[in-house]
């Protein structure tokens, strides 16, 4: 019966081409059939391999493709081989929201991984949202998003903050001067960091934000020199954060009595930097290179052999790379003709996977991922030395900064 | 008060690198009326001359400057030989050909050397800091400064005091009349050209420590360069150092005094009000036309 129906929706799907290639979102909810064929299963790889992001995003990349290759390699999901359609969105948001169109409408994947800023998220949201597909997103964000066709894998403020704001007023102080780039990211971070500063008593004495790309840090400098916080909370990125940490260890100033703490300073941004330049410093990320752990260490070596002796792993490879695994473990649960996007999603729900950085969940409510935080403090090798693992993992909330708004299955809901 | 004393000494710091930048291009504006738009991709090449010499022969900064300089002039020969000096009567096409060849190099390199940012150790002599009335500043900042005055002084010289200056001189005001005179103007273009370039790699090799260098690195210099050529006044090298002092130290207080987002707004904005009432800059040579 149930067959029949399926033969019959075929056949009229076939028959109406024209219709459907008119208005394909019509049929998107019975495509399902077309995910799972002649023992494949198509999904979307969108990280950017030219333009500026390109540096980072290319290692997201290799870290996705070889999750694929790993899977595929011990018989794919069910017998299904994983076919990852790459395109490369060449850092532009609306060269993403295009190509996620072509991933999703024409190539047909039933998920897409992708990803890095949080503009080119914006960009391609719609996309899954009115194509009820899946979009797993790797990066570690400002939160305040409840997509029901986002899985969000990378850390959201509570989790690379909540135990590190603490630890760094007990160590250094009460004095913090903020400093960020310009745009939607540092001033949701630093939205929630000034919350938990005012429930530890401490102050805020500045906070100040830089242009994108800003290279030029010596009157900010001077300012650090005049004002002397204890920690300055940095979520500067990109080349800025090079130009910063660079010039901060020109002018003498010394992170044994003034750190900076950053939320985005990874192994990939220290290895552009210097070691020398990044010493002293702290990070709070889920995941650091060098963290101690068998499926870390299988993680590191499969990468540099596939990849090259002289890369390195950062958080935002970790995640990229352990969420095709749980795609992989959502699907397994599912009958062939079954699989569709949202059968996916409610599938990963509650889904657990043993990562690199440990036991990693997908949060039913809200689609983010129960982490494990950890703080590091960068050496002049490059690596950091990891001083203090949170005891259990922590639940994500993206709506921390914004007490009376909840992300749950149903939607965001005001309380 | 130190902090004014460190205030001022960031703002002569921003003026350097502003003349540094600008330097090359004043003079290959200002001699040849050339608007290089590649710039920028000089000043990019320098950096990576810099990185090279260091990941790859273990130069230090150092001893690599006057090879990077010899290198990126030789570069900037090339490139006025093949395609500038063709273009010289037609501005508009310098325009294009420039911005092309910036995207050229920017693509070259990214495909050589990859697209990763890198960075250019600091000479360990210059690495800590200095003391200056009760202020202290980097030694390299000061290092920087010193060059980039000692760069100025050479250039003024070679203009105003030796007879290829004289000539210089004699094609920027009348190319023509110039060359009836035997000068031949176009040696001393290419000359002029390469001068520049090599100066613009200069400047990468020794902004590479403080920045990150990276492919895409010369854009925003060539921002920089233009607005400090344009106010201090087309032809008058010094007006090139009198705005880059002036832009320099506005936009340290203005950083420090407010942030760095709205000292950029308010610069740009005084560029726009300055060349509104003096579209000739600040300075403009006395020319009997």
């Amino acid at each position: 019966m149930k067959n029949d129906r399926r033969t019959f929706i075929k056949h009229a799907a076939a028959a109406g081409a024209f219709t459907a290639a008119g208005f394909p979102h019509i049929w998107s909810k019975n495509a399902s059939l077309a995910y799972a064929q002649s023992g494949q299963i198509k999904v979307g790889v969108l990280f950017s391999l030219t333009g500026t992001t390109a540096i980072i995003e290319e290692s997201l990349n290799k870290a996705t493709i070889m999750a694929i290759e790993e899977i595929n390699a011990a018989g794919g999901i069910n017998g299904l081989k994983i076919v990852p359609v790459v395109e490369d969105p060449a850092s532009d948001p609306a060269t993403f929201a295009e190509k996620a169109r072509k991933l999703v409408l024409s190539d047909k994947c039933v998920s897409v991984f992708g990803s890095y800023t949080s503009a080119s998220r914006k960009a391609v949201l719609p996309v899954f949202e009115r194509q009820a597909n899946l979009f797993f997103y790797p990066t570690l964000y400002e939160g305040r998003e409840c997509s029901k066709n986002v899985i969000y894998t990378g850390a959201v403020p509570n989790q690379q903050q909540d135990d590190f704001v603490p630890w760094l007023v007990e160590k250094f102080g009460k004095r913090w001067y903020m400093i960020g780039s310009n745009y939607i990211y540092p001033k949701e971070e630093n939205n929630y960091c000034k919350k938990l500063l005012k429930s530890l008593g401490a102050e805020v004495i500045a906070e100040e934000y830089v242009p994108l790309g800003h290279s030029e840090f010596s009157s900010v400098i001077n300012k650090f020199r005049s004002e002397k916080p204890n920690v300055i909370f940095s979520t500067v990125v990109g080349d800025s954060v090079v130009a910063l940490h660079r010039q901060y260890r020109a002018a003498g100033l010394d992170p044994a009595t003034m750190p900076m703490a950053s939320l985005t300073t990874s192994e990939n941004e220290v290895a552009a930097m210097g070691g020398d330049a990044a010493a002293g410093h702290f990070t709070s990320a889920p995941y650091f290179m060098v963290h101690e752990s068998p499926e870390n260490r299988r993680f590191v070596e499969a990468y540099r052999k596939r990849w090259g002796a002289d890369k390195v792993t950062h958080f935002v490879s970790e995640s990229s790379y352990f969420q095709v695994h749980l795609f992989k473990q959502a699907v397994a649960k599912l009958k062939a003709g079954d699989i569709n996007p949202l059968t996916i999603r409610e599938a990963l729900k509650g889904e657990q996977f043993q990562a690199p950085q440990g036991l990693v969940k997908v949060e039913p409510e809200n689609l983010h991922c129960w982490l494990h935080p950890k703080i590091g403090q960068c050496q002049s090798d490059g690596q950091f030395k990891i001083l203090k693992q949170s005891a259990n993992w922590l639940e994500p909330n993206p709506y921390s900064a914004y007490p009376n708004q909840k992300c749950t299955a149903e939607g965001l809901k005001e309380i | 008060m130190d902090f004014v004393v460190s205030q001022l000494l960031t703002g002569l710091s921003l003026s350097s690198i502003l003349l540094l930048v600008a330097l090359g291009l004043a003079i290959i504006y200002g001699v040849t009326g050339v608007i290089n738009l590649a710039h920028g991709e000089f000043v990019m090449l320098g950096a990576y001359c810099a990185w090279l010499l260091q990941t790859q022969l273990g130069w230090g900064l150092l001893p690599s400057l006057i090879p990077i300089f010899v290198a990126v002039a030789l570069l900037g020969l090339a490139v006025e030989y093949l395609v500038i000096r063709h273009l010289y009567d037609r501005p508009l096409d310098t325009i294009l050909a420039t911005w092309g060849l910036g995207v050229m190099a920017q693509q070259i390199v990214r495909l050589l050397a990859g697209g990763e940012l890198r960075y250019v150790q600091m000479p360990a002599a210059l690495s800590g800091s200095v003391n200056i009335l009760g202020a202290t500043d980097s030694a390299y900042r000061l290092f920087v400064l010193a060059v980039a005055l000692g760069l100025f002084a050479l250039t003024w010289y070679v203009y105003r005091h030796t007879s290829i200056g004289l000539q210089l001189r004699a094609i920027t005001q009348n190319r023509q009349i110039a060359s009836s005179f035997g000068i031949n103007a176009g040696r001393a273009y290419r000359l002029t050209f390469a001068y520049g370039a090599g100066i613009a790699g200069l400047a990468g090799a020794l902004i590479s420590p403080l920045k990150s260098v990276s492919p895409e690195m010369g854009t925003g210099y060539v921002v920089d360069a233009f607005m400090v050529v344009v106010v201090g006044g087309v032809q008058s090298l010094f007006g090139t150092v009198v705005s880059s002092g002036l832009l320099g130290e506005l936009t340290g207080a203005l950083a420090y005094l407010s942030n760095d987002t709205i000292a950029k707004a308010l610069v740009l904005a005084a560029v726009v009000v300055i060349i509104r009432f003096r579209p000739q800059g600040l300075f403009t040579p006395r020319i009997r036309a």
